[in-house]
């Protein structure tokens, strides 16, 4: 059975404001640390002036087995200028000085958070205003104390679901998961180009029977084309190896505004259509 | 619950181990565990694996006492459990044919395998032709570039070797990228996992398979001495040779188990790929383990003079073993690998791999300190023909 899950974060409140005014989310997702330690918090707030809802923040890891080389790439970059765990809460906190509205949810692997510990990643994260955390090698099995401890410091614990979810995987991700749920919309690691949209539309309503949280849907999304479709049919819309090419294309002191001009024109082609 | 019941249905070895994927993966590994969980207690497919072990490996593997070396030492016997022996010269066909008859049963058409030597890369296209099977081999661009020869010997065997170049382009960055392969073509595609480590099953899995060397000695040197040995020694990358001759041995306390890791140019040095003597617990390749890892959690390359021992994790059932106490680790360096390599090829006529040398390295060095009625038993995991190139360079040659 779905269960109401209370709100820990500004998560739940962008979402109740969205819905009320008929649109959907945008969660662009960023490497922090690419191309270089300062533009990151530029290119965040960039994002939100081009209307992004809620901000994905990668924190970069040398070894991304479930990205493409697309997002790879941008955390070789980060990890050339040495960019850590801390710098990412460093980051967030910096963010917040200007924008004390708009959520942020750290996304990457497991092993820096390991090193830090869960206790002391809890803290610091919350301190640094981040709301939501998605490790994306932690199943639900392995990550139910640290999405005990997340859950005590007032941040989400997002996760995933995939095409090959079975019902009983939905069952224990309704059972951890708060802020939202990550639809990984096909088979593949980041930055793949099918999207099969017609099953994605058969999958979310199966979904919906489980988990009673908003569905961002991601993977394969590159423009305001699949955007809107992808809207018509979830509550979000993920955009990541799209956004992290353009970072990666642009020239030095460029990349906020080329991001931000991309994101605006899919916020832009979401909007169109409700 | 003994330690030889484990892991438990989870995958875990105390706290290691586990399953540490994404969302993507684990349909594909919950088939697999419930495929594996069926067939290891199914008779016919135990025979059938028994019989390819036999007529297509050449099992069982003998053991030999190294009487020159031996008396070279002047103290404890050392006897070799001969791996090398096996078709396609190591211990990784095991575990490959293990792999390959579960894909066969599991309607899988198409194989693929991560690879840093290439020993296993081999191992892997060797069964794939066996079975008539499509094969395709993950290779860092390095590794491509230091083992050409086994590139081109995956290549007769039909396999398709694709070079990786992310990363530091070696063995861990193969693995990552195998593993996207198999997100990607999950339904068709089995993944031939080539040590005890990544998600659940394939630590059990890998053990299983291997740990006929380990029974194979429980009979083999009562035979030969009337008793067990005093200590099993093997070299230890990600463990799967060292796991193999360990595992039916956990219960037989009073034989010490050592696994020797390759110091390369030294602990202090850094230089190094002794992830259980100076590495500390992570998440890596679908598993919590030792690491060797900086104090922000990112992986480090590692060194070894041998590239099957060059990786910065290890199998969770060897940091549970460790932790434990019931087995012991230390590091051996390149220079004394080295020295071992050559006094095996002198006194004894065989060349062993440059892992291998790793294992006897330390049987020499214990040797030399214990009475001439203790006996060491080396895991002789793989033949050195591969390494010609690599010892040559050290011995400053060109070939």
């Amino acid at each position: 059975m779905p269960r109401d899950v209370p709100a820990l974060s500004r998560i739940p409140g962008v979402f109740d404001k969205l819905k009320a005014a008929g649109r959907k989310a945008l969660i662009p997702f960023i490497t922090a640390g690419d191309p270089d330690k300062a533009s990151t918090v530029p290119i965040m707030h960039a994002l939100v002036t081009a209307g992004a809802d809620i901000i994905e923040l990668g924190v970069p890891f040398s070894d991304p087995m479930a990205d493409g080389p697309t997002i790879q790439r941008s955390s070789e970059r980060a990890l050339k200028h040495g960019t850590s765990l801390k710098d990412c809460l460093a980051f967030v906190r910096e963010f917040r000085a200007r924008d004390e509205v708009t959520p942020v949810v750290l996304m990457g692997y497991a092993n820096p958070i390991e090193a830090m510990g869960y206790d002391a990643f809890a803290a610091a994260a919350a301190l640094a205003g981040v709301d939501g955390v998605l490790v994306v090698d932690y199943p639900p099995e392995e990550s139910v104390e640290l999405t005990g401890k997340l859950r005590a410091a007032g941040i989400d614990s997002i996760f995933l679901l995939s095409p090959t979810s079975l019902d009983q995987r939905m069952e224990e991700v309704a059972h951890l998961a708060s802020g939202y749920v990550y639809y990984v919309s096909l088979k593949g690691v980041t930055g793949a180009a099918h999207l099969d949209l017609t099953e994605v539309a058969r999958k979310i309503p199966l979904i919906r029977s489980h988990v009673k949280l908003p569905i961002g849907v991601g993977f394969g999304i590159r423009d305001g084309a699949t955007a809107r479709a992808v809207a018509s049919i979830s509550d979000a819309v993920v955009i990541g190896s799209r956004l992290v090419q353009e970072i990666e294309a642009s020239p030095p002191g460029q990349a906020a505004a080329n991001v931000g001009a991309l994101v605006a024109e899919i916020r832009r082609a979401m909007d169109a259509q409700a | 619950m003994q330690m030889t019941d484990l892991p438990d249905r989870k995958g875990h070895f105390g706290p290691y181990g586990g399953i540490f994927v994404a969302e993507t993966l684990m349909y594909a590994l919950d088939e697999l565990r419930d495929n594996y969980e069926r067939l290891r207690q199914d008779p016919a497919f135990v025979a059938e694996f028994e019989y390819e072990l036999k007529h297509y490996v050449g099992r069982p593997s003998p053991v030999y006492f190294a009487k020159r070396l031996t008396e070279q030492c002047g103290g404890a016997q050392i006897w070799l459990k001969r791996e090398d022996l096996n078709h396609t010269g190591a211990h990784k066909i095991n575990n490959t044919m293990g792999q390959a008859l579960v894909a066969r049963h599991m309607g899988k058409k198409r194989i693929i395998a991560e690879t840093g030597a290439g020993q296993h890369g081999v191992a892997s296209a060797t069964v794939a032709a066996r079975f008539g099977m499509e094969c395709v081999v993950y290779m860092g661009s390095e590794d491509i570039h230091r083992q050409a020869q086994n590139v081109y010997r995956m290549k007769l065997l039909g396999a398709s070797v694709v070079p990786v170049e992310s990363g530091s382009k070696t063995l861990k960055d193969a693995l990552n990228e195998a593993m996207r392969d198999w997100v990607t073509n999950v339904e068709g595609t089995f993944y031939i996992i080539g040590t005890v480590a990544g998600p659940h099953p394939y630590p059990m899995m890998v053990r299983d398979f291997n740990s006929v060397v380990g029974r194979e000695l429980l009979t083999q040197m009562p035979e030969a001495i009337g008793r067990h040995p005093d200590a099993i020694l093997a070299c230890v990358g990600g463990g799967s040779n060292a796991m193999g001759a360990f595992y039916p041995f956990i219960p037989h306390k009073d034989v010490r188990l050592i696994g020797v890791e390759a110091g390369g140019l030294g602990l202090q040095s850094g230089k190094h790929a002794a992830t259980l003597c100076a590495g500390r617990p992570g998440v890596l390749h679908g598993n919590r383990t030792y690491l060797m890892q900086d104090e922000n959690g990112q992986i480090m390359e590692t060194h070894s003079i041998s590239a099957g021992l060059d990786y910065p994790g290890v199998g969770p059932e060897h940091a549970w073993l460790k932790d434990t106490g019931r087995a012991e680790y230390v590091a051996v360096t390149d220079d004394e690998a080295l020295e071992a390599f050559h006094a095996m090829c002198r006194v004894e006529g065989i060349i062993p791999a440059l892992e291998s040398s790793h294992a006897v390295a330390q049987a020499m060095k214990m040797a030399r300190t214990m009475p001439k009625d203790k006996v060491l038993l080396v895991n002789l995991s793989g033949r050195g023909d591969k390494d010609m190139n690599t010892v040559a360079r050290y011995s400053g040659l060109t070939l």
